[in-house]
């Protein structure tokens, strides 16, 4: 099953994309398994990801922390800490 | 309590009128005591700036503020309650969002006010980017920790 990606901000700037759909490798259980994989996956996304604690997510549109299981996500944001109002 | 309160939000391009916004929420109604608005602008201290640009997460935002209203209408006595907020360019001086509260008493109006504000800074997913007079792009706001712990202050205890 495909999860889709999707980044704002200057993480979307570094990755040089606004959204890509990825297949998850098996083992990627968490938020944080997430980032530290694609981290790995070539220079944009070391440069987007280098400070992953910085890094704020939401899946299926809701805030959620790093520890927070990702099985069923059909959607999961990257984003910088939020700038508006 | 006001239950029966279905706050209206709106993620928009276009600028909005406060006053119509105002009229909006207490036209043809006698049990409205007070109303606060909050309106945010942008702002060029140094006359360096050409614009904000704000990007925003669609649908998430709109269901983020959402959540945000939904607390303050179970937690305060309100008879109505708006909150837009703006996306794109917006040059120095013009509106970027507006909150609207309205209660039986100040002390509500005030307080959601505040709280709608301390909330969407930290949480709503939106992203300014500076754009320069000069022609150059400024980079992109940083967020202020200090934002974080003005929301921080309306958590109750054991939260």
């Amino acid at each position: 099953m495909s999860t889709k990606l999707i980044y704002f901000a200057w993480v979307r700037e570094r990755i040089g994309k606004p959204e890509e759909d990825v297949e998850l490798p098996s083992g990627i259980e968490t938020v944080a398994d997430l980032l530290r994989w694609l981290k790995s996956r070539g220079e944009e996304y070391e440069n987007a990801l280098q400070y992953p604690d910085v890094i704020r997510v939401a899946i299926n549109q809701e805030h959620v922390g790093h520890r927070e299981k990702i099985a069923g996500a059909r959607e999961i944001a990257l984003f910088p800490p939020m700038t508006g109002g | 309590m006001a239950g029966a309160v279905v706050p209206a939000i709106r993620i928009q391009r276009e600028d909005f009128d406060v006053a119509a916004e105002i009229a909006g929420l207490t036209k043809g109604r006698a049990d409205i005591g007070a109303v606060v608005t909050f309106s945010g602008l942008c702002r060029d201290e140094q006359g360096t700036l050409s614009a904000l640009e704000l990007e925003h997460y669609p649908g998430m935002a709109e269901a983020e503020i959402g959540r945000i209203a939904a607390q303050a209408v179970e937690r305060w006595p309100l008879q109505g309650l708006t909150v837009i907020h703006r996306h794109g360019k917006i040059r120095p001086g013009e509106n970027i969002v507006l909150v609207v509260a309205a209660s039986s008493h100040r002390q509500a109006a005030f307080e959601v006010a505040n709280f709608l504000m301390d909330y969407l800074k930290s949480r709503a997913p939106f992203w300014k980017k500076e754009h320069l007079a000069d022609g150059s792009e400024g980079g992109w706001v940083e967020a202020k920790e200090a934002d974080d712990h003005a929301a921080d202050r309306w958590k109750k205890p054991g939260e």
